[in-house]
This record gives C-alpha cells, structure tokens and sequence, in this order.
C-alpha cells in the first residue's frame, strides 16, 4: 500500500529494505529522544556544562546546522530572485535540508534552556537590543516558511494529489513561492548574522569581540557570507550522498558543478574577508583591549594550526578547487571540496563557541576544559537521526529531485 | 549585559547602578554568562532543595530562585527595598547610607568589604591603591579591589599571568 505513495515513474527500494534503512535511525532517535526527555525532567544537571562552561555542544550543534541550512535560503535566493534556473533540479532538496536543520536546530535549543517554556517571553518582553532577540525572531519565522515551502513538496505526493482541495491549495502556495523566497532571504540574512553578531559583541571576551559597522560587529557579516558559501556545499553534498546510497542519477553533473561553483566564489569572498577581519583583531582591536593575540594560540591544544585549518585548509584549499574548472568537473575533488568547506564553518562555529569560553579572560582563571556528557551527546545525535529520517521518508514519498525520473530513463 | 539578555530579565538601576536579574523573566540561555568575564553568574543547574528543617533558614524577604535560571549577586536587594521604605515612611525621599548595608559587609568579621556610593566624592572607595579587574575591557564593573602590595595589582591587571603560561604550554 506505502508503494502507492511513491510518484510515478520514480523508483524507490521494497518496503522491507526501507524498514531496514530507517530502523537503526529509529533506533537512535529513540536513545536521543530519552537523553533529551532526561534533560528536560531532571534538569541542566544531566550535562556537562558549568557555570563557567555555560554553552557546549548543543550551541556548537545549533551554529553549524543552521550555517550547512543555509543552503536553503541561498538556492530559493539564486532560483526565484536571481533566476539561476539549473538550481531547480535541487531545491526541493535544499528546502528538506533547511527545513532538517532549522527545526532540529530549535528543538535542540528548547531542550538547551533551562526554561523552555518561557520560550514566548522573549516575544512578550523583546530586547530590542540583544543579538539572541534577533536570532529569536527571524529563525522562528524562517522555520514557519520553510515549513511552508515543504508544504508543496508534501502535496505533490501521488495520493495527496488525487484530493482536489490540496491540489488547488498547493497551486495556490506556488504563486507565493517568490513572495516565500524573498521573505525567506530576508529573515535569513538577519539571523545568520545575528548568530555570528552574538560572539562579535561580547566585548568581555576579547578573543570572540570584534569591531564592525554602526551595531553590526564583523562576524556579523561573516557569518552570513560563510553560511551562504557552505550552504550550496552541503546541497552538493547531500545529493551526491543520496545518489551514492539510493544508486540513482538524480541531477545533471553540471547542477552540482554551479553548486560548487557559487560555493567557491563565495568561500573565496569569506576568505578574503576573513583574513581581513583576522588580521585587524590581530593588530589592532585585541592590542587595545589589553590581550595580545598571540597568547589564544598558546593554551592548548588550540594552536595556531585551528586558525590555519579554518583560514587555509577548509577555505582557501576547497575554494580554489571549486574554482578551478578542471578540478570542478572531477566528482571526488568536487565533493571532497564541498566536505571540507563544511569541515570548515563547524570549525568555525567550534571556535566561536568553544575556543571562546575555554580561554580564561581573568588573569587568575585557567584554561577550561569540557566533555559533553552522554546525554548532550544523545540529544545530538537524535537531530541527526531525526534529520535523516524526515530526509528519507521526503525522498521516498515527495519528488525531491524533478530531473530524478528523465536521468533514470537515459 | 543588559544589551545580552533576549528578553530584559537583566535590570540595571539607573539610580544605583546595580545590576539585577529578575529570575520569573529568565528564560535560562546563558547568554549573559558567555558574556560574563568575571563568571559572577551562576545558573540554578539543580531543584532548591533543602533538607527537612534547613528551610526555616531561608531569608523570609527573598525568594528561592527556580531550577533552570541564571542569578547574580544583586547587592541584597531586599535589604535596599526595606530601606527605601524606611525612608519613605519617614517621609524622606533618599535613604540614609548607613540603612542599606549589603548581608555580605555586615556579616565580614575584618571589615574587608565596604560598600557605599561611588558617586559620593566623600567616600575612599576610589582610592589611589583601589583597582578594578579588566577595567581595560570597558565593562566598568562597580567592585574595585584595593591593596598596597605592587604584586597584587600587576596581577589583577595581567592579561595573563606567566605561571598558567608555562603550565598551559607543557600542559
């Protein structure tokens, strides 16, 4: 019966292979979903963080997929504002994706808070001055039109189109894809940088402050820049994942050949402007605060090889491959490049977040070391499970690749 | 830190200066304690719970603080709230210093504490041998540290002392 739903002209594995696909992640999102009920019951107390280590891996989670999200938003940016045409092969991928890792991103910061059901007090009393506002308000709205935007996905399945009432509604929803797409952008834009504008303002922590324009700090527009760039790298990814597990052709080489073009492009612009932002921190707006910078790269084990790795191996390095047009047109270089620009904002968003709150600011503090505790681990590993599972079931049953059945048929 | 907090649980004083948390509003992020340099805020990681009988210690003008919220030395509020309605009670519209007096200095057996107006020219706390820890940061903490001894001082102003130094490189 569950074949049914599958659109025609597309095939998909039996119903038993499937089964046995989803229930090693069914599996661990259960053992996520205890960790994180243990969490909410019991209290903070299940962690590993302290008073002094007060985020941990759960914000490192929520930086790092909200920024490989960001696919999301780029692609919808590049296919109905810019109208680069070739990226409709993937974004009903990319809105899977977004919508993955934006609501796997909240759930993970309901379970963060030590009151998650104060949630709505920041929409009832709003610091129009914190960053954290900002995060607030544009990520929920941008998850209410991923959602959206995954509604007509859902209603082109086969047996949904057979009710009329959906098939006018999914008819009607198109119309607003353009409207859903420049909202999407907007919000976007805002929120990437808000979360990067979080670590630029904490002028008590010389290592994460920055300078920046009017109340925007630099990594304010870094951040944007660097999810931009990475998104498509994870869209790349992604399907050439699912075309290696699911063993079908499912876009043009040459889709995923722009994807790491756009990708390269703007991972050279965020190098550029990430060494620009690195080397002013250097000379200048960490001096004048007291701190050389030199000192942050003497506890270890965060050397200056971090700095390398983010700058030069997972920028520079997938960068220049991306751009090369010889190199782009080999698939291992190409995806192995898109890996590494992903390697690189998580190690990114580990730095701002871990680096930031291991290094002692107070002459008298000490280094501060943490290790997520099993539970923080186990809520992690219930979005990637999660993620997988609703990637799955949405490639199984909804035509996330529409040039899926004509490269089957070649 | 006010500027930090998503939903204004971080209340500064205009008139005191103080800097207080409301703990009905937090909604528990630890946002202000990433910002924080000098960790003076704690996050209720456990229950408040206190063995049969300890709970008849508890200060009956201060409230137990919940599970899963961020708090702060707030310069025993109560006690500026008990003295503001003394004064008003008598009729005056500012307290007298000697009325509001943190638990803290009342209860230090050396006197190692002080606590009074910074704003008060008549007052030592800005005295020459008196410092402030990372006054370089701009954060403009309202505690100031005072000793005679040259060491201390370098210390407290070090942007890194040079025995964690060698013990981080090794290390």
């Amino acid at each position: 019966m569950a074949n049914n739903l599958i659109a025609r002209g597309l095939k998909r594995c039996s119903t038993r292979r499937f089964l046995l696909w989803i229930a090693p992640w069914a599996a661990l999102l259960a053992f996520g979903l205890y960790s994180a009920g243990l969490c909410l019951v019991e209290g903070l107390n299940q962690t590993n963080m302290d008073n002094r280590f007060a985020f941990g891996l759960w914000i490192f989670l929520d930086l790092t997929v909200i920024a490989l999200g960001a696919g999301a938003f780029f692609t919808g940016f590049l296919l109905y504002i810019l109208k680069v045409d070739e990226l409709r092969a993937v974004i009903n991928s990319a809105v899977v994706i977004g919508l993955v890792c934006y609501s796997g991103a909240v759930a993970v910061l309901m379970v963060d808070v030590g009151q998650p059901l104060r949630a709505w007090f920041t929409f009832w009393y709003p610091n129009v001055h914190s960053m954290l506002t900002e995060v607030t308000f544009c990520i929920t709205c941008y998850l209410t039109v991923l959602f959206i935007e995954y509604l007509p996905i859902v209603l082109k399945n086969r047996k949904l189109r057979e009710i009329p009432t959906f098939l006018v509604f999914e008819f009607e929803l198109h119309k607003l894809i353009y409207v859903l797409a420049g909202v999407g952008t907007f919000l976007s834009f805002f929120h990437q940088g808000s979360l990067g504008g979080l670590y630029g303002v904490l002028r008590g922590r010389p290592f994460a402050f920055r300078e920046g324009l009017a109340v925007w700090p630099s990594t304010f527009f870094l951040f944007i820049i660097s999810a931009a760039a990475v998104g498509p790298s994870f869209v790349l990814l992604t399907t050439w994942l699912v075309e290696k597990i699911s063993r079908k052709p499912l876009v043009r080489p040459a889709v995923l050949e722009l994807l790491g073009r756009i990708s390269g492009l703007l991972l050279a612009v965020y190098v550029l402007a990430k060494t620009v932002d690195t080397l002013v921190w250097i000379n200048r707006t960490s001096p004048e605060s007291g701190f050389p910078a030199a000192q942050y790269y003497s506890w270890r084990p965060f050397g200056t090889w971090i700095l390398f790795a983010e700058i030069v191996l997972f920028g520079l390095v997938p960068a220049l491959i991306m751009l090369t047009p010889r190199l782009r047109a080999h698939t291992g270089w190409l995806v192995s490049a898109a890996a590494m620009a992903c390697c690189g904002v998580a190690l990114n968003r580990f730095v701002q977040t871990i680096q930031t709150l291991a290094l002692p600011t107070l002459s008298f503090d000490k280094f501060l070391s943490y290790y997520p505790s099993w539970q923080e681990v186990g809520t992690f590993l219930a979005v990637v499970a999660y993620g997988a599972l609703v990637y799955s079931f949405s490639f199984r049953y909804f035509q996330l690749f529409p040039e899926e059945r004509e490269r089957y048929q070649i | 830190m006010r500027q930090r907090c998503p939903q204004q649980a971080v209340d500064v004083d205009p008139r005191t200066g103080i800097v207080g948390q409301m703990p009905e509003r937090c909604l528990g992020c630890r946002y202000c304690m990433a910002a924080c340099p000098y960790h003076a805020r704690y996050f209720n990681w456990w229950d408040p719970r206190w063995p049969a009988g300890m709970e008849k210690t508890l200060n009956p003008d201060v409230a137990p603080r919940m599970r899963g919220v961020v708090e702060k030395c707030n310069f025993c509020h109560g006690r500026w709230h008990a003295a503001k309605q003394k004064a008003a009670a008598a009729g005056k519209s500012e307290i007298e210093p000697g009325d509001y007096v943190p638990a803290c200095v009342e209860a230090c057996p050396t006197g190692a504490i002080r606590f009074g107006d910074l704003n008060d020219p008549s007052n030592d706390l800005r005295h020459p041998d008196s410092f402030r820890l990372l006054k370089k940061l701009g954060t403009d903490p309202k505690i100031y540290y005072r000793s005679k001894r040259d060491w201390v001082r370098n210390v407290a102003q070090a942007s890194r002392p040079v025995s964690s130094q060698k013990e981080a490189s090794h290390g």
